[in-house]
């Protein structure tokens, strides 16, 4: 059973508690479909568990087969430098369909965040690192694809669906009850 | 599932068609350590396939000096279209004619099915299996057993 090799920590964009009862981390690309699909299910994972759930996104773009996704995870990046990771995410997620250079520009406009900035940001490869440290970590920790959930530190091999990720929680949560 | 060659035994040696005209030998690469990723088929219909998912990280198996090459029983014509549209970095072998023979030769051959197994071999740089390991064949080992196997290799 593949196993989380980079714990949670203070270095990661955690929704909820990071010392929560259940901590659910996924490994994403923010132009592959299959997350984009995850990506409302999460929501309701995390609405159904409210703070008994933690929830933790780390980067897995895969570049060779979507030109976008480096882009999209470095403005994410971006976002969160300056405290609007998540909202970058969502936005992100909520219009994958139209996922592409302006289209990021103009959601940190929204965000209230400056374009030029991330524009530099983008050009200079700032926040590149943070993403490929993410991307080996996930290599090292069994991510066989996107996305890749792990639950309390260990990978969910089911189906990403509602029921099968509340399920697996559940397990968990009355092991520790 | 087939009994895989183990972690201690020679690699066999073997020549695969590497594109229409070209042939590779594992002999070739004597002196640096091998990935050899046996899998079913080209064109699983999924993102982040085993294959897309190698290609990403080959930059990992790289900095441990390594060659890596995947292995199906796919033709050379199939696998040229699919490391096209997959942009692979790395090479496909065809397993083709006889077929299956490498595979056989390394445990790692479906006889039902007549595919390969979803199987993963690190060859040292003398030419010594150092790791295997067969996945169930619907599931994408991922690459972390790879890159434990390679950290481990005597440097």
């Amino acid at each position: 059973m593949a196993e989380l090799k980079i714990a949670v920590s203070s270095k990661d964009h955690v929704q909820g508690d990071e010392h929560a009862p259940a901590v659910l981390v996924e490994y994403g690309d923010y132009q592959c479909p299959h997350c984009g699909h995850a990506y409302p299910i999460v929501k309701r994972v995390q609405k159904h568990f409210g703070k008994r759930l933690g929830f933790v996104f780390r980067n897995f773009p895969l570049n060779e087969i979507h030109p976008n996704a480096e882009a999209a995870a470095e403005s994410a990046e971006f976002a969160g430098a300056n405290g609007k990771f998540w909202e970058m995410h969502d936005g992100i997620f909520e219009n994958q369909g139209s996922l592409s250079l302006p289209m990021l520009l103009e959601l940190a406009k929204e965000l209230g965040l400056s374009e030029t900035d991330l524009g530099a940001a983008l050009t200079s490869r700032e926040f590149a690192s943070r993403v490929k440290s993410d991307f080996i970590g996930g290599a090292r920790s069994g991510v066989n694809g996107t996305p890749t959930f792990f639950i309390n530190g260990e990978r969910f091999d089911g189906p990403p669906d509602f029921e099968d990720l509340v399920a697996a929680i559940d397990e968990l949560l009355a092991e520790k009850d | 599932m087939a009994q895989l060659l183990s972690p201690g035994s020679l690699a066999p040696d073997f020549t695969l068609h590497v594109t229409p005209d070209q042939k590779l030998s594992l002999s070739e690469l004597s002196g640096r350590p091998v990935i050899l990723a046996f899998y079913p088929a080209d064109w699983s219909p999924v993102c982040g396939d085993q294959m897309a998912l190698y290609n990403e990280i080959l930059s990992e198996f790289q900095k441990y000096g390594a060659e890596l090459l995947g292995i199906s029983v796919d033709g050379v014509w199939c696998h040229e279209e699919f490391a096209k549209d997959r942009h692979l970095h790395f090479p496909l072998l065809a397993d083709f004619e006889p077929k299956g023979a490498v595979a056989k030769k390394y445990g790692a051959y479906r006889d039902g099915e007549g595919i390969c197994e979803r199987a993963l071999f690190v060859i040292d740089k003398k030419g010594k299996i150092a790791w295997s390991y067969c996945s169930p064949v619907a599931v994408n080992p991922g690459a972390d057993g790879i890159l434990q196997a390679l950290e481990e290799l005597p440097k």
